[in-house]
Order: structure tokens, then sequence, then C-alpha cells
């Protein structure tokens, strides 16, 4: 227990249980229970709610969120044991004997009504105006329980302001209930910690270090917090109505590139199932929509691995050849903007780690305003450059005022894959019913490397599949290229590769194990990052960090809700559409090559790549002003 | 100072309570504490020899001791009687059931306006240091106890054991999910107990002078002693000690109350007993109560009374559950419905109705009984409140 306090910032009153859970075979793994008359057989220490719905019993829920710690705090999923006074939570009631438990009953079905009376007494606003109607978990519990009228009440005027300092996070504290779902999304899944509960009684309100603006604390705008919002209290800075104006304005060639989550999930806010991929009639809609041009991410994905991988090689040489004492290894991945400003503030003095490259999505803004914009001709002030993006800190880092280097903003939008299904709908398109259609050229298809960004050991797959074959000349020793020991959602995974008979060029690198690791989560990349600090990395080599669980494709921009098993089905589509690509490898995308000929012509790392394609860093701390 | 002739509160023929007890086994003082009956002096009644029996019994090789002197259920003052007449009783106590469950630290978690009265509690931690009676190796018997003095900050809900226990380790003081209960997960995800500082005294008196003389007092259920804080409306305010079965006639006796018309028995939280009630017991099998008896006489408005209790509420609410956070509220505007005459009938039905929801869904003790006051005032004295106005 002592090990949890130390490994977990939640009070213990929000912990996980500790109860570890049996085997299911050993003796008295099991207990047998008693659901509303029926018997069932479930294991030691699982919760009642966990047992109902393992068994199909229907159990209302609100503050209880699969990835979070339990709270126990809004009431709703209640229900009565047999010999207790009181009605018990079923989310924290961890079965350790024989109960019998009734989920139907008067009292519980009074208690609920109450509590979810009690909460819409409190909660501001109406449903047609409210960017969650249809997607808002009280909604369907009101609908659920018949509520035709405020019982207690309502409240009629805002009290609060809505907070839209963040270019990423907008909070509305009047939709807040208080289920404190993204205090503990911050503080224990992502040790963030910039929300928390302020006052007490029914002056509750979830706040940020003295009441200050989103934009001028530790917020790394990861937007987690917005993915397990039950109400519309969060919501990404939607810049939707603006990119409606550039569409709408002849004057602009507004082009748009998607990242390779989006399309993974964007199925899910038009009804389909998760992992269903989306990737081409997502470009027919883009088209409709009016985008003049449809790029894919993935491209400058591939580019990244070009330059990342690059650098990681030279600073392997200058490191192990040149015993250059100024080179920092491991390397960092830099694609993650809310990991760039989590390390920012968490660990400023480890800035030289990371990677120099730029995102994908910053290199495909400045690629766009330089390259394409020659190439095709067009003023690059007259371009427009929107992302789709699984993301709500891409809002923020296209806005970084260093992200100017093609001499406009590189990226003027960013979108999250929920604003896009907005917008797809506004326009009045249901997405699955659309024909296919292709990316544009010049950057065309891309290959499956740049794909597979968007789950988690995604990045470190690509690098791996150029890096070993640049090196050795041969295909990465993995069957179909299925780099398994960096897929899956471990938090933390390490591995590694040993470079064999390489090319002569890289003979220091002959019979290198090349170590690697692999963190999702900015709370695994603490724990990544607090051994970095205790020297005890010293062997590795390169590090992935995403700052989202589940990497890219359970980021803050995608489709609510989100669990384990969405973010599962979301890496199985990304994987399976990876596994029917072509071209699997960075370096022979032939656009890749193009860009290398025609533009970038010094090569990987060379002086235009560090102009566009590379950036720095702000050591920003956690000093709040 | 207990104002009536005090039988078991009593330091005659008592004799050294601490070396008695740690001449038993452990074992044989948890089987004391059972015999005894004793049950929790805090005002839920949980059987102290359970409590320490299942802590005894967990396994973990740090347990803790912890005596809620949060005393802050209004109208209740006998802890703070206890903490200046009886402060070694209460260290004993504490000491004791540390040998029992096998705790080695013990914390008072100490009500935050109580502060006057640590340099006493600290003196006479220090003394029982200098005698042996604390520390390393008590009564030479081998057996290690230390204890701290906490400060509360003045929340009410600290006294719930288990945001007491947050509070301790320094956070919101905020109930957590029970079960698992403290004498599994308690401090530091450690065994813990939590009693209230009567319960020690008691329990150190029973040391003393046996389980089976303890049991001969009280009722069936509840047995033994117990100090009673009166106020209000009568001439002797002040901490008794009274048998359990008492009645509330006896005890406005006792306490020369003038043309009662209402009894609070339990604090604000408590029942509000009319006066054709008057007759009914003191014990847990009747009308319990942690402590507090408030008395209100014909003169009072019920409706300005319920409003106060339930202000309280409001402010007092930690604000994490839905029933607490929000019920408080709608029944205070209730009572502010009434005042100004627009509360329909049926609208305090629903909110009658609502209260009986919080005393089964909120998720600790505070919104589980804050109804209590409404509902009973309501129920009691709905005609004189609504002819009022």
């Amino acid at each position: 227990m002592d090990k949890i306090v130390k490994d977990n910032r939640a009070p213990v009153s929000q912990k996980p249980l500790t109860m570890p859970k049996p085997d299911k075979d050993a003796i008295g793994a099991t207990v047998g229970i008693e659901i509303n008359g029926n018997p069932y057989k479930v294991l030691i220490g699982t919760t009642i709610l966990e047992a109902c719905r393992q068994n199909n019993i229907h159990v209302p829920s609100l503050c209880y969120h699969e990835d979070l710690c339990l709270a126990g705090v809004c009431r709703v999923c209640v229900v009565e044991v047999e010999g207790m006074g009181t009605l018990q939570a079923a989310c924290t009631f961890p079965i350790i004997n024989k109960i019998k438990v009734r989920t139907t009953s008067e009292k519980v079905r009074k208690a609920r009504r109450h509590v979810l009376d009690l909460m819409l007494s409190e909660h501001y606003g109406e449903c047609y105006s409210c960017h969650r109607n249809g997607n808002c978990e009280l909604q369907k519990l009101a609908k659920e329980y018949g509520v035709d009228s405020y019982k207690f009440g309502h409240v009629e005027k805002r009290r609060y302001q809505i907070d839209r300092s963040s270019y990423s996070v907008v909070r509305d504290m009047d939709k807040c209930i208080l289920c404190k779902r993204c205090v503990r999304t911050c503080i224990d899944l992502q040790e963030v910690g910039v929300l928390e509960a302020k006052n007490r009684g029914n002056n509750t309100k979830i706040t940020t270090f003295m009441d200050k603006p989103l934009a001028d604390v530790i917020c790394i705008n990861c937007g987690q917090c917005i993915n397990r919002c039950p109400t519309a209290a969060l919501k990404a800075n939607d810049p939707s109505d603006e990119i409606w104006n550039v569409i709408d304005d002849p004057s602009k060639h507004v082009v748009i590139q998607t990242a390779p989550s989006p399309r993974a999930a964007i199925g899910e806010e038009f009804g389909l199932p998760p992992g269903t991929s989306m990737t081409y009639q997502m470009n027919t809609a883009l088209k409709m929509i009016g985008f003049d041009k449809v790029f894919d991410t993935d491209f400058t994905a591939d580019l990244t691995i070009m330059e990342e991988g690059t650098e990681l090689l030279m600073r392997l040489k200058k490191k192990l050849v040149d015993g250059d004492k100024n080179v920092m290894l491991p390397q960092l991945t830099s694609c993650s903007p809310g990991w760039i400003k989590y390390i920012e503030h968490f660990y400023p003095d480890y800035l030289d780690y990371l990677s120099t490259c730029k995102s994908p999505q910053q290199m495909f803004g400045s690629v766009i305003k330089t390259f394409y914009a020659k190439e095709h001709e067009i003023d690059p002030s007259n371009i427009v450059t929107v992302a789709v993006m699984p993301c709500s800190a891409k809002k923020f880092e296209c806005n970084r005022p260093e992200m100017d280097s093609s001499g406009f903003k590189d990226v003027d939008y960013g979108l999250t894959t929920r604003e896009l299904a907005q917008m797809i709908r506004e326009a009045g398109l249901y997405l699955p019913d659309l024909p296919p259609g292709n990316f544009d050229d010049p950057f065309g298809d891309a290959s499956g490397a740049g794909l597979i960004f968007g789950a988690t050991g995604g990045v470190m797959e690509a690098a791996l599949r150029t890096a070993y074959e640049l090196v050795t000349g041969r295909p990465v020793p993995f069957e179909n290229l299925d780099i398994i020991p960096c897929r899956g959602f471990d938090g933390v995974k390490q591995a590694s590769v040993k470079l064999e008979k390489v090319k002569p060029e890289w003979s220091f690198l002959e019979g290198v194990d090349l170590n690697f690791m692999i963190a999702h989560g900015t709370a695994n990349a603490k724990k990544v990052m607090e051994s970095l600090v205790r020297g005890e990395l010293s062997n590795i080599h390169f590090i992935e960090v995403m700052a989202c669980p589940g990497g890219c494709l359970g980021g803050g921009g995608q489709p609510i809700p989100t669990s384990p098993e969405i973010r599962k089905k979301r890496a199985e589509a990304i994987y399976q559409e990876d596994a029917g690509l072509p071209v699997r490898k960075s370096h022979e995308n032939p656009h890749i090559t193009y860009i290398y000929e025609k533009f970038l012509t010094d090569g990987p790392c060379g002086h235009l790549s560090h102009k566009l394609l590379h950036t720095q860093y702000v050591k920003r701390g956690k000093f709040i002003g | 100072m207990i104002k009536n002739k005090s039988i078991l509160f009593n330091r005659e023929n008592l004799g050294d309570c601490l070396a008695r007890g740690l001449s038993k086994t452990p074992q044989d003082i948890i089987m004391e504490i059972r015999e005894s009956g004793l049950k929790g002096r805090g005002g839920a009644g949980f059987p102290t020899g359970t409590k320490w029996m299942l802590a005894a019994a967990s396994l973990s090789n740090k347990k803790y001791v912890v005596c809620n002197a949060d005393e802050g259920e209004p109208g209740t003052f006998k802890d703070r009687v206890l903490l200046t007449d009886f402060t070694e009783l209460v260290f004993e106590g504490m000491v004791i059931a540390g040998y029992a469950i096998g705790a080695k630290k013990g914390f008072i978690y100490l009500r935050g306006e109580y502060s006057y009265l640590l340099k006493q509690l600290n003196e006479q931690l220090q003394k029982m240091l200098k005698d042996n009676r604390l520390g390393k190796n008590i009564l030479g018997k081998g057996i290690d106890f230390e204890i701290e003095i906490r400060l509360g900050a003045g929340a009410y809900v600290c006294g719930e054991e288990t945001a007491l226990i947050e509070s301790l380790e320094g956070h919101r003081g905020e109930a957590r999910n029970r079960p698992p209960y403290p004498v599994n997960t308690g401090f530091m995800g450690n065994p813990t107990i939590v009693n209230n500082v009567e319960t020690f005294v008691t329990a150190a008196i029973i040391m003393a002078r046996g389980g089976e003389w303890f049991t001969k007092l009280g009722t069936g259920k509840s047995k033994g002693h117990k100090l009673i804080s009166v106020s209000g409306d009568c001439e002797e305010p002040g901490v008794y000690e009274v048998p359990f079965g008492i009645s509330i006639n006896e005890l406005l006796k006792m306490a020369k109350a003038k043309n009662p018309k209402a009894v609070q028995v339990g604090g604000a939280s408590g029942y509000c007993a009319c006066s054709n009630e008057f007759e009914r017991q003191i014990s847990f099998e009747d009308l319990s109560t942690g402590g507090s008896i408030m008395i209100f006489n014909q003169s009072r408005d019920m409706l300005h009374i319920l409003r106060n209790f339930m202000e309280f509420f409001v402010e007092e609410s930690c604000g994490q559950c839905t029933p607490c956070r929000i019920g408080n509220v709608k029944l205070l505007e209730g009572v502010e419905k009434i005042e100004r005459g627009d509360c329909s009938l049926s609208y305090l039905r629903e909110l009658i109705e609502l209260g009986k929801t919080m005393k089964i869904a909120s998720k600790c003790g505070l919104g589980q009984s804050s109804p209590n006051p409404f509902i009973s005032i309501m129920t009691n004295f709905e005609q004189e409140i609504f002819s009022q106005r």
C-alpha cells in the first residue's frame, strides 16, 4: 500500500481497490452472489458494477469511468445490498462475500431519480444549444429516467465565465456536475495535476491553481479530460466557424492534412462500431466540404522518420565514435505536442534529449507553404492549412510563435476528429455512405509506417523499419515487418534489436543492441523520465513518448466516449490498414524520395530541413505568473 | 466538569487502568471489551470490541490508533470535559487499544477550536513519557506506543472517520468509499481504529472495573453510562453522566428545563422529539445520541431552529456526493419557501422524500443524517409551522 501511495497521487478515497484479483481457477477465488434473485459467480474483489456489467445487468453510472480510479461520488449507480441500511455505490463496492444485491427496487429507483433531479437543478443550459447534445451522459440518464420537469428547479443564469484562454481546452463550469472525472484524469491518469476541486459543499468547483485561466497554468493540452467529461463542461477550442469562412472565401486556397488516428475513429461519430476505418470516405467528405486539397499527414510522418531516424544515427555516431559529451542519449521523440509541453513544464532541464524534429503536422504546414506553394505557383499568403488531428494539443502547437519557418503561420488551424465530424454533418453528409476518394498529389498515399504513428509504439516501429534497413541493408527481422514488441498497451515497453552485418559506413554500430522504450500517457512518461533523471537509462538509445493513453488514437480530440476496449479497436484498425498497404517503410515512399530530390536537396537533417522541419523548445518549468 | 454524581467517570477506587490493561493479553482485552458490550460513543454505536478485533485480525506490520477528538456536532461538548478532566485516561485508553490491536502509533485528531487544550495535552503526554506510561517499553512490559496530536481545521465532516483519516494524511477532508473499512485500509492504507474520546476513556475504565461490572449498567442493547451535553432552554445546562435508558423527561428534570416544547437528541443531525415523545429513552434501541441534547421551550420558532440546522449542513457538506451537496441546499431552500409562505404541501412531501433518499444514498454519515432534523421537525411540527404563516 505504501508503494501505491508513492506511485499514485490520488487520495486513497479515489484509488482503485488494492485487492489483487486472484487467478480464476484458484480455490476460493470466486464467490457466489445473488443479483435480483439470480445466482452468479464472480471473482473475489469484483465490484458490484463490474459483476452486473459482466452479466448484462444494466446499472446506470456517471462518475465511474473505466480508465479512472474510483470516486463513488455521483451516487447514480446505487444499489441495495441485503443487510445494509444504506444503499451502496455499485462502482466502489467490492464483492468479498456472498451478498444479495437488488438493482431495481423502489428505493433504488427513487434514489437514482432524486440524484438525477438534484444534478439537473444545478446544471445550466439547454440541450439544443449544447455541443454534447446527443452524446451527453447526463442527458441520456434524464431520458432513461423519464425526466420531464425540473423537480427541484433549474439554473436560470450563468454563474461562471467560460474560460476560453487556452488554445486547446475550453472550460464551462456551468455545465459541470462535479463528477471529478477531469480531476482524476489530470491528477491520476496523466499525473499532470492542473485541475482540482476547490471550496466545499455546494460552493465546490473544479478549478486551476489560484483560479488562473487554463492558458496560464501547467496544462499540457492533452484533452484527456475532455474525453472523459460526461457533459459539456470541457470541450476543445473549436475553430470550425473560421474554417468555414476561409472555405467560403474564393481567394483562399484551403488545404487539409489528415492524421492517421482520426480516420480510425471518426466512424464512431456516425454510429459505426469502433475500429471502422474511414480513410477514403473521409477524403471524399473533405472534398465535398470544400477543401481544395486533401493531404495525408502520414507523408510527413514518413518525413519525420527520415529526419528523426537520421538524427538518431547522427547522435549515435557523435556519441559512440566522436565521444561528444554534448550529445544527449536516449533521444526522445517529439511528435506529441502534449508530451512536449509536459516535458517543458516538468523536466525543463532535459529538453536536449528531445529530437529537434517538428511533429508531422508542423512539418506538413511548412512544406505546404514552401515546397507545395512553389511547385503549384500559389502565393503562400493565400494558402490556409488545416490539420485534422486526434488531438487538442495540436491547436496549441500550431499557435506556438516559433512555428512560422515557412515565413507564415505554418498550420493555421488544428481541427479535432469530433469537430471534423461536426463539419461533415453540417455539410449535409453522412460519412459512411460516401464513395471512397484518394489523397491529392504531390504527396499522395503514404507508407504504412506513417500510418501506424497513430498507435503507441508506432513511431518506434516505423523508425526501426527504416533505421534497421538503412544500417544493415536488410529489412527488420520480424515477420511481415510487424515489430510486435512495439505493439500493445503496456504503460512502458522496452525491447532491443541487434544490429548485425551492418553496411561499412555504419561499422561503429556492428553488434550494437539498439535499445528502445515506449511510453504512452504522461503518467508513464513520468516513470521513464524519473529513471532518466536517476541515470538508469544510459543504455537506452531511443524512447517514444506519447502524451495520451494508447497514443494518438486515444487523443483528446477523438470521439467520445473512450475506453481501453475502444482504443484497442482503433489500434486494430490502424495496424490492419498498415498490413494492407503496398509501401510499409517510410524510406520507400516515392514521394519522400521525390521531396529529397527536388526540394530538401541537402538530405535529411540538412540545412533546409533544419530550417523547415526542426524546431527548438521552451524551458517553461512550473512557474505560474 | 461533570455536573451530577458520576459512577462510571469516577476516579474513586479506579486504580491504575493502564497497568491493569497491559497485564492482560491483547486477546483478553478484546474479549473483555466485547463482553462489556461497549458501543462507540461518537454516535454511530458500532461495537468497540468488534472494531478492535477486526483491526487485530488484519495482517499488517503497521497499524494505527486514532482518537477522534473532533467534537464538531453542534451541542456536543462532553469530549472537551473528558479531555480536560480525564486527560490521562484518554491516553491510557489509546495505549491499551494500541496494545490490543498491535499498533505502535496513535493520533489524537483534535478539533481546531480546542487548540487551547494543546498545552495541557502535551504536558500530560510528557508526564506519561517520563513515567514510562508511554513511549518505549511501557511499564516494563515491552510494549511501545507513541501518541501524536494533530489539529483539525474546523471542518465538521472530518469527524467522520474516513474523512478524518484523509485529513490526517493531508488531503481534503472527504469521506472515503466504504468498504474497505479503516480497520483494513485506514491511515496510509494500514489497519486503523478510529474511536471517540469517550470510548477510549470508557475502555480504560472497563480495564479497571471489568466488563461484567459494566454490563450491569444501562439497558439490554446499550450497556454502560453515557455523557450527555445538555444545552438550550434550561437552568442547568452542562455535561451529565446518565445511564442508558434514561427518558427525555428525566433529563429535562435534571437540567431544570421549563416549558420545553422540543428536544433535539443527537445534535444538529439528530432527531427532534416533540412533547408527547418525552417518555422515549436515550439508548441505541430508541433515540441514540453521540452526546447532545438541545432543549427548546415554547417561545422558540421551530422553523427558525430548522433553518439554523440546515444552514449548518449546507455550510459543512464536503461537496463530493450529489445527495448531500445539493440535497441540503434544496432542503434549506424549502425552509425559506415555507418562511415566505410559498411552499406547497406537495413540494414539502417531495422534500421529505428527498430527505429519505439522502439518508440512504449519501456517501457518508454527514449526508445520511443531515436530513434528520428536516424530516423530524417537519413531521412533528408541521401544523405549528404552517399555522404560524
